[in-house]
């Protein structure tokens, strides 16, 4: 099998656990406020460090290039409380345009 | 009834990013059948994206399984609200736990009485399924007829998709620093890590923020 699917494969075992442990577990666990907190934290500290990787990172190397143009319009459109669609168009063709012309 | 259509409408939009999932795997090296595998089984938009990312970025394949799986430690935190709320054995709970997640548990939370959060909650999470998983086929399918990424602003696409899954849970000034200091943190140490891994190490600063 391929690494790919062993990756595929496993992340989707992992998280259908979580989530069915979260099934599980007694709603008692909830009035641990720390364990809530870090958790809700966990999602906060991936993203950003996901949105760092993928935009200013090339392999282990730190780059600026046509996607900090595009992150930079998803940025001003999550301000500007746009919809979705148009957060993830615009940064979309915003990193198009400067690729291809910048 | 107005909450059915209601939770149809939340899957039918956030269905349609499916599509913006499937051209980026398949752009990252991911195969068509493999794109729609993972909307099928991990079902978890973050954790999908991060998955293809890491080792489509070349990333060890043990730092795209443990962030995908950390991304889906909040459906677990869900799935304990969620389960007082169902109160589902045998198979059922199988189903209720596989579509939990941020867009059913919201439905759910924000009705005003037990048996309307059901309605919103399987309705939601099946929606959200269903259009997540038809976007999937379809943007993984247009991706092979395209070509390179970069020249459709497709590798923007998963970033900006975080920076707009993140934005709404920066509200407060705590969560608004941590933010910054992992986003900080992974740029600074990307040169001395291998790929991926300074994603992961983000997690202790969660650890840090969250203690007190």
């Amino acid at each position: 099998m391929s690494t790919q699917w062993w990756v595929v494969l496993s992340t989707s075992a992992a998280a259908f656990l979580l989530k069915y442990l979260g099934h599980l577990i007694p709603e008692s666990w909830l009035e641990k406020p720390r364990v809530e907190r870090i958790t809700n934290y966990i999602p906060i500290v991936l993203l950003s460090g996901l949105i760092a990787m993928q935009t200013f990172t090339d392999k282990t190397r730190l780059v600026i290039d046509h996607r900090m143009a595009g992150i930079a319009v998803a940025i001003a459109a999550v301000i500007a409380k746009l919809p979705f669609p148009l957060v993830i168009i615009g940064a979309m063709a915003t990193s198009a345009i400067v690729y291809r012309y910048g | 009834m107005s909450i059915k259509r209601d939770s149809i409408s939340v899957g039918v939009a956030v269905g349609a990013a499916g599509a913006a999932f499937g051209a980026v795997a398949v752009s990252s090296n991911f195969s068509v059948l493999q794109s729609c595998v993972l909307s099928l089984f991990l079902f978890s938009g973050a954790s999908q994206f991060a998955l293809v990312g890491i080792l489509g970025g070349g990333g060890s394949p043990w730092s795209a399984i443990a962030t995908g799986a950390f991304l889906g430690t909040r459906n677990g935190l869900y799935g304990i609200r969620m389960a007082g709320l169902l109160r589902n054995r045998g198979w059922r709970r199988v189903l209720a736990a596989h579509v939990t997640i941020d867009e059913s548990t919201g439905m759910a939370i924000a009705q005003s009485n037990e048996a309307e959060s059901r309605i919103a909650f399987w309705y939601t999470g099946f929606g959200v399924f269903f259009f997540w998983n038809l976007f999937t086929l379809l943007g993984a399918l247009g991706a092979k007829a395209i070509g390179s990424s970069a020249s459709w602003g497709l590798d923007v696409a998963s970033p900006a998709i975080f920076v707009a899954v993140l934005w709404p849970r920066l509200k407060e000034l705590k969560p608004k620093l941590t933010a910054l200091v992992a986003l900080s943190w992974a740029l600074a140490v990307t040169h001395f890590l291998p790929v991926g891994v300074p994603i992961l190490t983000t997690v202790i600063i969660a650890v840090f923020a969250g203690w007190n």
